[in-house]
């Protein structure tokens, strides 16, 4: 297992009251992604748990480019991975910030 | 004039009448050379002007004294070779490889039906037993090479050359046979391209061919799965040669005569039936989230705005998930009649739940697909079918349908280079192209007009205001990475080093780049139509490649430049929601969900009955 942790600060908190969500599942090729508003809304957090190593270049890109495209101001964001492709992990990242915008379901 | 022909035609050892039968495959070079053996050497279509001089001078305005029926005589020959395995058209199984020794000659073109569908299977494996001292040499002209006795007649040099269109399984052995010199590559053809030359310079001497079932009088019925087999067949027997055809079962009377028993030599039921690839089967229940967020972005980018109504799906995930969110997301948006509607399509299992909702009007089929005939039976105004209630399928005329009269293709493939080229050849594996390249062309030769095309085609001139012209939309639908995190995106594609490696004429590219009108990625959609230099072509390619190491060199600016002007259209612009990019969006999430929308009419093969 890898361990990559990354802080951002971004331009603002994301919109909603859910205060924690799930999206995804962890399977061979999939992943979890837990969110929580935690933190102080001009921070995220991003902690990211994979089998697979030396992809951090591309962890970094894609978690760079989320924070910019969604600003997901306080936000704590655990990534359990299985190994996903980073297409999936792009997908899930925006999924579970919609999912928090959306509300308390 | 005295004629070369006829006295090399009578001396007729084996390996002679071979070189006859070459010759009359060109008369036109024959009347003007004197050294028929010259003109026969296998496969050398060269005129040599220098070898004329003689009898052109010796020429009279009467007519030639040459023989003209050479083919025809040799064609007699093999058939009596034939007759003591034979009572009428009849030849008993256990006689099949004495039968191919007696009428197939060294340096034949044989086409050994097989495509990516049915396999003259039992012929196939009946071939590779000849003996190789006397069967030897031959070039192979069909347009798929699939089952491991293709490879096998190579090996044994019962084979030499190799012409065809696909592979699939094979294409690692063929590689393999290429690089060890066991085959001569001659081209990898799209089907039309290959079926076109079996009229021009790749005839068959012998044609193998499959069917359902026959009657004494040799009439075959081909039920679904008709295939290949009319224009092989047409091809071969009013060229001289001779055609033989495995059957499942003999029968008094055909349900339909596909072919008719009079271009049909001899007729062998085979011990078991023969098989068919269920290549177009796509189980929903391995359909991803991405690929579901990719083909809403088709939807909405490109079949909304250009109305696009007929169209052919390439095989694929990609695809599927299109034609399982039409009844759903399509539907959300309106957009039932509109589009998608009219297809050239094989009979995709995933198409069910649109058909079953109403929105496909029509289907027309290169071949069947495994567990669907009985759906297709009880559907007669959707596919086309014969006077006996079943499906008929052609895939010539299919390919044709495809190239001028749809407005679209859409498609995958494994490597995409910078200037939108596509392959799915990699550095070990041989693919072939099958219907791609044909259907993801631009017909120059389409004298139609349709919304969808007339659209692409503004887009594509530009400024310039010439004659209107239209556009196909040509659509590569992948995901950034493929299997084993390879990436699709390219700086070379993989098959340019084995064209070099192979010493090919021509790099296999299966899509051109400058054919290619839109590529989509889960990253978005780019529009090549768009692009009006090489260096933004390249930025918009870039601009959706995703995390691939030419996604990720991407400049920035440029490609936010491009998606200012819409060359470039993220899932936000075009307002989809990635929550919906959820496998509940498919109409159908399993097989079993597919048989229900059919009514336990689709009968799915075994390897896809997963409960």
């Amino acid at each position: 297992m890898e361990n990559l942790k990354l802080r951002f600060t971004t331009r603002g908190p994301i919109p909603g009251t859910a205060r924690s969500t799930i999206v995804g599942v962890v399977a061979s090729g999939n992943l979890e992604v837990l969110l929580e508003r935690v933190l102080d809304q001009n921070e995220c957090a991003v902690e990211i748990a994979t089998p697979v190593r030396g992809y951090d270049d591309v962890w970094k890109a894609v978690v760079a480019d989320f924070v910019e495209r969604a600003s997901p101001g306080g936000m704590r964001i655990s990534i359990n991975d299985g190994g996903a492709r980073p297409d999936t992990v792009a997908l899930r990242l925006m999924q579970g910030v919609r999912t928090m915008e959306a509300g308390d379901e | 004039m005295p004629s070369a022909n006829h006295s090399v035609y009578e001396a007729h050892p084996v390996r002679v009448a071979a070189a006859v039968e070459e010759a009359a495959h060109k008369v036109g070079e024959a009347t003007e050379q004197e050294n028929c053996k010259a003109v026969a050497r296998e496969g050398a279509a060269v005129f040599r002007p220098g070898a004329r001089g003689s009898s052109m001078n010796a020429r009279s305005n009467g007519p030639s004294q040459r023989a003209w029926d050479t083919a025809r005589q040799s064609r007699e020959q093999r058939l009596a070779a034939a007759a003591r395995y034979a009572r009428g058209k009849l030849v008993s199984h256990e006689d099949a490889t004495k039968l191919l020794e007696a009428v197939v000659r060294a340096g034949d073109r044989v086409c050994l039906e097989g495509d990516n569908q049915k396999q003259a299977d039992f012929l196939a494996a009946r071939l590779a037993e000849v003996d190789p001292a006397v069967v030897k040499g031959l070039h192979i002209v069909q347009s798929g090479v699939v089952l491991a006795e293709h490879l096998d007649l190579f090996e044994a040099g019962i084979a030499k050359r190799l012409d065809f269109s696909y592979s699939g399984p094979q294409g690692a052995a063929i590689a393999r046979a290429l690089k060890a010199g066991k085959i001569e590559l001659g081209a990898v053809h799209t089907y039309l391209e290959l079926f076109s030359r079996y009229f021009v310079d790749l005839t068959p001497h012998v044609a193998l061919t499959v069917a359902r079932c026959a009657d004494r009088e040799g009439n075959l019925y081909m039920g679904p799965n008709t295939e290949d087999s009319p224009v092989v067949i047409e091809a071969t027997a009013f060229k001289q040669g001779i055609v033989i055809a495995q059957v499942n079962e003999l029968v008094d009377k055909v349900p339909r005569v596909d072919v008719p028993g009079d271009r049909v030599d001899f007729v062998v039921a085979a011990p078991s039936n023969f098989y068919v690839e269920p290549l177009f089967t796509r189980d929903p229940a391995q359909i991803t989230e991405t690929q579901i967020l990719s083909a809403m972005l088709a939807i909405k980018g490109i079949y909304e705005p250009y109305g696009v109504k007929r169209l052919n799906h390439g095989i694929g995930f990609n695809t599927a998930a299109i034609e399982l969110i039409l009844p759903t997301y399509a539907e959300r948006l309106g957009l039932k009649g509109r589009i998608a509607t009219h297809f050239a399509l094989n009979p995709h299992p995933t198409l069910i739940p649109a058909i079953e909702s109403g929105w496909v009007e029509q289907v027309h089929s290169f071949g069947s697909e495994v567990g669907m005939d009985d759906y297709m039976r009880a559907r007669p105004d959707i596919f086309f079918t014969g006077r006996d209630g079943s499906m008929a399928s052609n895939r010539m005329y299919c390919q044709s349908a495809g190239l001028y009269a749809t407005d679209l293709f859409i498609g995958s493939t494994l490597q995409i280079d910078l200037a939108g080229n596509s392959s799915t050849f990699t550095k070990d594996r041989i693919a072939g192209f099958g219907g791609a390249p044909n259907m993801g062309s631009d017909p120059r030769g389409r004298r139609h007009a349709s919304d969808a095309w007339l659209k692409a085609g503004r887009e594509a001139a530009g400024e310039t205001t010439s004659l209107p012209r239209g556009r196909k939309l040509v659509v590569q639908i992948v995901e950034t990475f493929g299997e084993k995190l390879s990436p699709t995106f390219v700086e070379n594609l993989d098959s340019i080093e084995l064209a070099k490696s192979l010493d090919l004429a021509l790099p296999p590219v299966m899509i051109y780049g400058d054919d290619v009108s839109h590529i989509v990625t889960e990253e978005g959609i780019a529009n090549l139509l768009l692009c009006r230099t090489p260096a933004e072509r390249e930025q918009a390619i870039r601009g959706v490649a995703g995390y691939t190491d030419v996604g990720r060199a991407r400049d920035a600016r440029a490609v936010e430049d491009l998606r200012a002007r819409k060359v470039i259209q993220r899932p936000e612009d075009l307002g989809i929601d990635p929550l919906d990019a959820n496998r509940s969006l498919l109409a159908a999430r399993s097989i079993k969900e597919l048989m229900r929308w059919s009514g336990n009419l689709y009968d799915p093969p075994r390897k896809f009955r997963n409960w």
